[in-house]
């Protein structure tokens, strides 16, 4: 639950729902970021350049927010992790959907990271969003204290939290679902990257049929040569149309549904993340509670103080999670249900124009004397 | 993972001699030797028992013109290579003839013009006659068991030509059965011109998984594949005008009972003898020179040339799409598969049929991906390396055409010396010496004319086969590239259905 507060919160000057990444510039390995966003007020817009850094940044503040209770009960949007220039294979494939193309897609989920903050009821009016999305100079870079947020740096024994049972049924079947539905929707992802990258790899091959077919003209008066040249020449064209359809498939797949699945995916961890915040502090009010109640007469008062603290703590962050867990359910299924529409669409569009030019093909042969 | 789904187009094995890239039957050596008694003697024989000894002397043309149209064997030098079948007896069992045959060869100048002419006439009462005629070739049956096992094919038979006994029939044949044809086939027209489809390819590998019994994905699929090439031989061969007359090719469609051709066995004495063979003759190819005094020849043998570099090409291109398409089905697969998990897991009711529903489409467009890699493979991988061997048959009646040239100059050469020798002789007071040279010379005039008739013959039939092979390239790519396009069509039909079902159900998550 929302503590009331009666500061007024600063909130941000521009809409949250249609921030917009565009280009990308790359100076080096560098890559920067031109983000678009509509003032509230008026017919106005930023335009500001950013790096990953700069976005790192922003979470980074965005993390380390103590002042406000329950913060840890946050889903945080997910950013997509760093591109590295000339990265190994196997980094780039880490990167998933992302890593595709001239990073159309990684723009689209730093557009969709962006709106997500943009959009939080409690994220969005940290001043550095503001300052983010507005200021035309570059964010400060001083470095924010490390927080227990990056989860990659945990000493095995925190990993072990992972699994503690909780106290609420809710949150139990939360924590047992997210782990079943973030295993299934990463292998989800992945396999599907992997049809998405043999298309590609069919339309590389049809390519070269068809570059191998035109080898295969051959000048000369006689029929039958120009009947065997006119042959290969059209079916090159009808290799072309292939090469062409298995592109479209593949894009449409990486954009919509490829795109989907990572965002869910990225989004299913970050709630794993916040799950075990959670976790993390009721292993910690549990031996609070049990020290106070071994405590000596001496110590008693101090430990109980100890424990009321976590306790308190405890129940902003199960209050501000519950929110966030309901939000993050709804949308989860809205976002979905957006992506497989579109991705029919899409794809029923592309094979009704293929299945067209297929046929005037077919035509075209048939009617080849 | 996509290995056991993936069967390797063109297998090719240690033991397996017929390679692509080679001939199949180079031509026999075309450097004889000098001395009559290493003269390749051409027979001309009623069965392939070797030579009569009666008939070769026999003066009359009449008997053997009876038996020339339905059987001519060349019983070469050791030096010949093609796989030639052995009928009844054993194969190439080489004849060193006695130099006294050589005279009836000088009669037998009259039946090879008449043979081949004989063709002629055949060839155009073809040219009225509408093809109709069907074969398939069906129902792989294993018979036996382990290493002697072997699959039985059914080859049917739908014609309505007054050639055949019936116009719908069916026979069993194997394997080795088809090679054996081939054989014969290829031993009788190979060296005058025509151009014989070649036999599907041996494939020790594939067999013995077969033998074994490995009832999996594999050795269907290579059961499959060799079905399917054979039907393919069979209809190509059968549209030959003068195949399709072949008492052999009759006999093969026709007979219940075929004798068992033993010498087309990889490891058989007939087979060593084949390979070690190939050696020799790759030397010998090489050094040929021939004056080329026909544009036609030297233009066309570049063209060969070029076609087969370019069908080589093309081959591999669509080996790499049938590879990356099948890749595509087992990829596509998986992730129905994860798609359904992840519909189970989901609680939301709406949400969750969606995703089954998705994994219920990935998996029929994984069958689609299937069905589309078969067309690839079946239809232009197994056209381009049919083509591909048959362009190596096409380059093999050339080489043969130049070791008639070859023949026919070394004869010239022969009766050049011979003549320098008896004015020699004339000096001589030696008359049986000189009355011996003479005869020979008369001879060798003789061999001279036939080969000069023999190489325009082997041209002119040339010219005929490159022309009919030229249109039916063109009608059979045309052919299989209509058939890909209605595979490509259908699929993108099958697509839409596809989509057009999901549409509702992703809509109807709420």
């Amino acid at each position: 639950m929302m503590e009331e507060d009666k500061e007024v919160k600063p909130s941000l000057s521009v809409h949250g729902h249609n921030i917009k990444v565009t280009e990308v510039l790359r100076d080096g390995d560098t890559l920067t970021f031109l983000i678009i966003s509509q003032k509230l007020s008026g017919t106005g817009e930023y335009h500001v350049h950013r790096t990953h850094s700069d976005f790192e940044w922003l979470q980074q503040h965005l993390f380390s927010q103590e002042d406000v209770p329950g913060i840890q009960g946050v889903i945080f949007p997910p950013l997509p992790a760093k591109v590295q220039m000339n990265a190994s294979a196997k980094v780039m494939k880490q990167l998933g959907f992302l890593g595709l193309g001239e990073w159309q897609l990684y723009c689209k989920a730093l557009e969709t990271f962006l709106q997500q903050v943009a959009s939080h009821t409690i994220l969005s009016t940290n001043r550095t969003v503001e300052i983010f999305l507005t200021s035309t100079d570059p964010p400060g870079r001083q470095r924010v204290k490390k927080n227990i947020f990056n989860r990659l740096s945990q000493a095995v024994e925190e990993m072990r939290k992972e699994g503690h049972k909780d106290v609420d049924e809710f949150f139990q079947t939360e924590r047992d679902h997210n782990l079943a539905l973030s295993g299934y929707t990463r292998t989800a992802a992945e396999r599907f990257l992997d049809v998405v990258l043999t298309e590609q790899k069919i339309a590389v091959a049809c390519g070269h049929f068809s570059a191998a077919l035109h080898l295969c003209v051959e000048h000369g008066e006689d029929p039958d040569k120009q009947a065997f040249s006119k042959t290969c020449v059209k079916l090159s064209e009808v290799f072309d149309c292939m090469k062409k359809n298995m592109t479209n498939v593949a894009e449409k797949d990486a954009n919509s549904l490829g795109l989907g699945l990572d965002l869910r995916s990225r989004c299913l961890d970050a709630e794993k993340e916040m799950l075990f915040r959670r976790t993390c502090k009721l292993v910690e009010l549990e031996n609070a509670t049990r020290n106070a109640e071994k405590a000596k007469p001496l110590k008693k008062a101090a430990m109980e103080e100890v424990k009321k603290a976590a306790e308190t703590e405890f129940n902003h962050i199960s209050g501000v999670a519950k929110d966030e867990i309901v939000r993050f359910q709804g949308e989860r299924v809205k976002m979905l249900q957006q992506t497989l529409v579109q991705w029919c669409e899409q794809q029923l569009h592309t094979a009704k124009e293929t299945a067209e030019q297929f046929d005037q093909h077919l035509q075209a042969f048939r009617g080849m004397a | 993972m996509a290995d056991t789904a993936r069967d390797p187009p063109l297998e090719n094995t240690d033991f397996h001699e017929l390679e692509d890239g080679e001939d199949l039957f180079p031509e026999p050596s075309a450097t004889q030797e000098t001395g009559p008694a290493n003269l390749p003697a051409q027979y001309i024989s009623a069965n392939l028992n070797g030579p009569k000894q009666d008939s070769l002397f026999d003066d009359d043309p009449e008997d053997l013109f009876a038996e020339a149209t339905e059987e001519v064997s060349l019983l070469d030098s050791p030096e010949r290579e093609v796989l030639l079948s052995d009928g009844p007896s054993p194969a190439i069992t080489p004849i060193t003839p006695p130099t006294s045959v050589i005279n009836p060869r000088v009669t037998l100048a009259h039946d090879d013009m008449f043979t081949h002419s004989s063709f002629d006439e055949i060839e155009e009462e073809e040219g009225g006659d509408s093809f109709d005629i069907h074969i398939s070739v069906s129902d792989p049956e294993k018979v036996g068991d382990g290493m002697n096992a072997y699959m039985a094919y059914k080859v049917t038979t739908k014609t309505s030509l007054s050639s055949f006994k019936n116009s719908d029939f069916s026979v069993k044949r194997r394997f080795s059965d088809f090679l054996g044809l081939h054989s014969k086939l290829a031993s009788r027209y190979l060296h005058i011109g025509y151009i014989i489809p070649p036999a599907p390819e041996k494939s020790i590998v594939g067999m013995t998984k077969v033998k074994v019994g490995k009832e999996d994905q594999s050795s269907n699929e290579f059961v499959e594949k060799r079905r399917s090439a054979l039907e393919r031989y069979l209809m190509r061969t059968v549209k030959h005008p003068i195949l399709l007359k072949d008492n052999d090719v009759l006999q093969f469609l026709e007979s219940s009972e075929l004798p068992r051709a033993v010498s087309t066995q990889a490891l058989s004495s007939a087979g060593l003898l084949r390979m070690v063979n190939k050696a020799a003759d790759a030397v010998n190819k090489m050094t040929i020179k021939m004056n080329e005094s026909d544009a036609w020849f030297e233009e066309k043998q570049q063209h060969f040339e070029n076609l087969d570099v370019q069908l080589r090409k093309l081959h591999i291109s669509v080996e790499s799409l049938v590879c990356h398409r099948k890749e595509l089905s087992v990829n596509t697969a998986q992730f129905a598969k994860s798609a359904a998990m992840l519909g189970n897991s989901e609680d939301h009711t709406a949400l969750s049929r969606a995703l089954s529903q998705l994994a219920e489409v990935e998996e029929k467009i994984d069958q689609l991906h299937q069905d589309q890699a078969n067309a690839d493979f079946y239809l232009f991988s197994e056209l381009l390396g049919d083509y591909v061997r048959l362009i190596t048959a096409v380059k093999g009646v050339f080489d043969h055409r130049m070791k008639t040239w070859q023949k026919w100059q070394d004869s010239q050469m022969l009766l050049q010396k011979k003549r320098e020798a008896e004015a020699k002789l004339q000096f001589t007071n030696k008359p049986d010496k000189l009355q011996q040279a003479k005869d020979e010379i008369k001879e060798l005039e003789g061999k001279v004319q036939q080969g000069e008739r023999d190489f325009e013959q082997i041209s002119k039939t040339i010219r005929k086969e490159v022309s009919r092979f030229e249109k039916e390239r063109v009608k059979d790519f045309k052919t299989i590239i209509i058939k890909y396009l209605e595979s490509l069509v259908q699929t993108q039909q099958q697509l839409i259905k596809y989509w057009e079902a999901f549409l509702p159900e992703a809509k109807a998550i709420s």
